[in-house]
């Protein structure tokens, strides 16, 4: 994918370079080419074209709430309730999916307002309280389970219409619909971050918050921006996972929020605010996808697969964190 | 007095940072009991240099030789054991701990069963520390109820207790008043005495003439050369630092002042400070003094929205106005350069572009996308103008000298066309040649039309640029004085008032 390549040299490069952590994405890169041919002559059954859909579709929903927790961690915070959002807005928009009753519009929009009403609610919170953002996501994370089963009456929503299964279940000129979805949301997030006001104060406000208040940033304001895009990402993944598993479930979604914040830190992200980016997020999440699919053709158990995850989640935090020392 | 022998000689210290020497066939010859001082501009080399010493980093070539034997600084523990100790001009130390505890840091004593830490008797020891430097702090006292001045003293205390040889302090009067800076030097000369060599890293000439007995000075990472200080008088020293003579430091102000932009009445904010009222003029700079506590920090925080306030009103050009966040006192045209400028004027991280952009990043945007090429060259102006020195605009704030990161504070100020601008502190930190500049530029600010308001604890420099004086004491203005008026001894006297 072109748009997974670091940028091209330029006159920027060096910004890159150093704020960035280019070398780190392409070592990121090199390590996500590198397991993909291992893989590849181990065994045969990767490099076909279902398998690699398959991961694509699998990474996707991953990728999607990676996103919106990137916003968020490059602002210094963090988001717990990203995998509740998921189960309240699947639930939500599933109350609305049922064959012969609404038009599919309605439960895609029901479910993304859900989202970005829990989001926004995440972030007035943290703004107006000055309560870390990890206490005030992991309260929303217990109460958007709460809501979750409430909604549901603690049962699957099943019997959903055709036409809603579609949106996560189908493809458009043979590409899933979930890929094209995941390259539209990637685009839109990297422009975003990259090219756009809002996206420059998140970068400011993660890297030295009173330093970007007194330059006249509202800080506020750029909080809640990105809790309520975290929110809204998350109501994107639920929808969409609700459609492709045809169900409503008010346990989906849990430890999503680890997964999306293993991909955002593998990515580059720093957890102390100020750096990242979409590229280094998307590539953690199909590393992330690519190996876990690995260890399912090697037949890997699932428990030995959580063991080898965290210790690439280490990893990669300890050879950047050396990356920065280098260059220090 | 016989000359005593090296304790630590230094030769072709080089170290090379991506590419670039930061410290070039650097020398340093000191001798035991000796206080040296190592001068030269921010960006000499003098805190990599003396980074190199303490082991924090190592170096690409050069020996360094301690009491005769090759010294090959492994890490800083080992550098402390050998007898070499810094005082940095940021405090390390642990807040939560007592004095006793920090000083001890690491070197705990415990006994019995349980092995229980034995505070008491270290109390008792710290006690008698301080006591025999002639400070008293009490030893069980939290670090963080100390000042500035008493951490100093209790960072000596500690490198006195670990049996220091070389004490390299940087900086160390930077946050202390002048009857703390005397207790300091009678510290230091008792040290001297005992045999103690001291590596002195300061700005303030006078302080340099007055202890140190020898003086080498480094220009951009070069060793300029070594001199008994009684060789040496201010200009010859800062001809050495700078590699040529000085404009004259303060220019001569032309322009009258013009109408009135600012003004605040019956100022006051809750145990900061009460009822302060002035006006300041465009062109004119309105110089504010005080000691340390007196409020004027504070007042400049609370105009520019940073602080709320509880009384009183600002007017801006004859207009009421209401300031309730710096973007609001942004929007009204009051620019702001924080005495702290890491901890308020810099997002790090980010390049000097995006700096210096940040609070007028919506000029260069339209409808919320960011025009790179509109926004490059605002920078690239910015930093052509105000001579800012760094690899290019996408350099890391982080990495610029700090006459230079205090620049692109100004340029990110000035980006904004400010009417008012209030500068606190604007040359801390910064050398001579650095602060030359940016008393051109307040010049330059003046002839333009804009307010200034300045804060400056060096008095010289208040005095060189201010129209008028506002003296703060305790929070209340005690005296307004205009350019006739204004003398240091004026100013200290209305500054004691209760």
């Amino acid at each position: 994918m072109k748009n997974g390549l670091p940028p091209s040299p330029s006159k920027t490069t060096l910004s890159y370079k150093t704020r960035f952590g280019r070398l780190g994405q392409y070592g990121l890169l090199i390590a996500f080419l590198g397991i993909c041919l291992t893989l590849s002559l181990i065994t045969p059954r990767f490099f076909t074209v279902q398998n690699l859909m398959i991961i694509v579709t699998q990474v996707s929903i991953n990728a999607l709430l990676a996103f919106g927790v990137t916003f968020i961690i490059i602002t210094g915070g963090i988001d717990l309730s990203i995998g509740s959002m998921v189960a309240v807005t699947g639930v939500a928009a599933a109350s609305f999916a049922h064959p012969d009753t609404y038009p599919v519009v309605v439960p895609v929009v029901i479910g993304l307002l859900a989202g970005l009403l829990f989001g926004a609610f995440n972030g007035f919170v943290i703004t107006r309280s000055h309560v870390p953002p990890f206490i005030v996501t992991l309260g929303t994370m217990t109460i958007g389970r709460g809501l979750a089963l409430i909604l549901s009456k603690g049962r699957p929503i099943s019997n959903l219409s055709d036409s809603f299964n579609f949106i996560g279940g189908g493809k458009i000129l043979g590409v899933p619909t979930l890929i094209v979805i995941l390259i539209v949301a990637f685009i839109g997030c990297s422009v975003l971050l990259k090219k756009t006001v809002i996206g420059r104060y998140m970068y400011a406000v993660g890297g030295n918050e009173q330093a970007a208040r007194a330059s006249g940033i509202p800080i506020g304001k750029v909080k809640l921006v990105v809790y309520t895009l975290g929110g809204l990402l998350a109501a994107l993944a639920g929808i969409l996972l609700t459609s492709r598993i045809t169900t409503g479930q008010p346990n989906a979604g849990q430890g999503f929020e680890l997964d999306a914040i293993a991909a955002a830190i593998i990515g580059g992200t720093s957890t102390s605010g100020g750096t990242g980016t979409m590229t280094g997020t998307l590539l953690g999440a199909l590393l992330i996808g690519v190996i876990s699919n690995g260890l399912d053709l090697l037949n890997v158990t699932s428990y030995y697969q959580e063991v080898v995850m965290g210790a690439i989640i280490i990893g990669a935090v300890v050879l950047d964190s050396m990356n920065q020392t280098n260059k220090n | 007095m016989i000359p005593q022998a090296y304790i630590l000689e230094v030769t072709d210290l080089t170290k090379t940072f991506s590419g670039i020497k930061a410290l070039d066939a650097v020398q340093l010859h000191v001798r035991k009991g000796e206080m040296h001082a190592l001068m030269g501009e921010n960006g000499a080399g003098k805190s990599t240099f003396m980074k190199l010493l303490i082991g924090l980093l190592t170096p690409d070539s050069g020996e360094i030789l301690f009491e005769g034997a090759s010294m090959k600084a492994t890490s800083v523990h080992d550098v402390l054991q050998k007898g070499i100790a810094m005082i940095h001009q940021e405090m390390l130390n642990v807040p939560e701990l007592t004095v006793a505890q920090n000083i001890f840091l690491g070197r705990e004593t415990a006994g019995g069963l349980f092995r229980w830490l034995d505070d008491s008797n270290r109390n008792k020891q710290a006690a008698e520390l301080l006591a025999h430097m002639g400070v008293s702090i009490p030893p069980d006292t939290k670090m963080k109820h100390l000042s500035v001045a008493q951490m100093q003293m209790v960072e000596i205390a500690k490198a006195i207790s670990n049996d220091v040889k070389v004490l390299i302090m940087d900086e160390p009067t930077s946050a202390l008043a002048d009857a703390e800076v005397t207790i300091l030097f009678g510290i230091i000369r008792e040290l001297t005495q005992k045999g103690v060599a001291i590596i002195y890293i300061s700005h303030k000439m006078d302080e340099i003439f007055t202890i140190a007995d020898t003086i080498t000075v480094l220009r951009d990472g070069q060793y300029i050369g070594t001199h008994p200080a009684t060789d040496l008088n201010e200009n010859s020293l800062i001809k050495l630092m700078v590699g040529r003579e000085l404009d004259r430091l303060f220019p001569e102000s032309t322009t009258p002042p013009g109408a009135e932009v600012l003004s605040v009445r019956q100022l006051g904010r809750k145990g900061a400070f009460s009822d302060i009222n002035f006006a300041v003029h465009a062109g004119e700079v309105l110089g504010l003094a005080g000691l340390m506590g007196a409020g004027r920090t504070e007042v400049t925080r609370a105009i520019y929205g940073l602080d709320p306030l509880h009384t009183g009103d600002i007017h801006l050009k004859g207009q009421p106005v209401t300031i309730n966040s710096p973007q609001d006192a942004i929007r009204l045209g009051i620019g702001y350069v924080s005495e702290d400028r890491k901890q308020l004027g810099l997002i790090p991280a980010l390049s000097v572009k995006y700096n210096i952009t940040l609070g007028s990043l919506s000029n260069h945007a339209d409808g919320g996308f960011i025009r790179s090429q509109r926004e490059s060259t605002a920078a690239v102006d910015v930093m052509a103008d105000l001579q800012i020195k760094a690899t290019g605009p996408d350099q890391p704030v982080v990495y610029l000298s700090g006459g230079n990161q205090q620049k692109v504070v100004i340029g990110k100020v000035l980006q904004a066309n400010p009417v008012v601008v209030l500068l606190d502190e604007p040359t801390r930190g910064i050398d001579i040649g650095a602060k030359s500049e940016i008393y051109k530029l307040i010049h330059e600010l003046k002839a333009s039309g804009i307010a200034i308001i300045l804060i400056s604890s060096e008095l010289p420099e208040l005095l060189g640029l201010s129209d008028r004086v506002l003296v703060l004491a305790k929070g209340k203005q005690t005296a307004l004085l205009s350019k006739e008026d204004a003398t240091q001894e004026t100013i200290m006297r209305y500054a004691m008032q209760p």
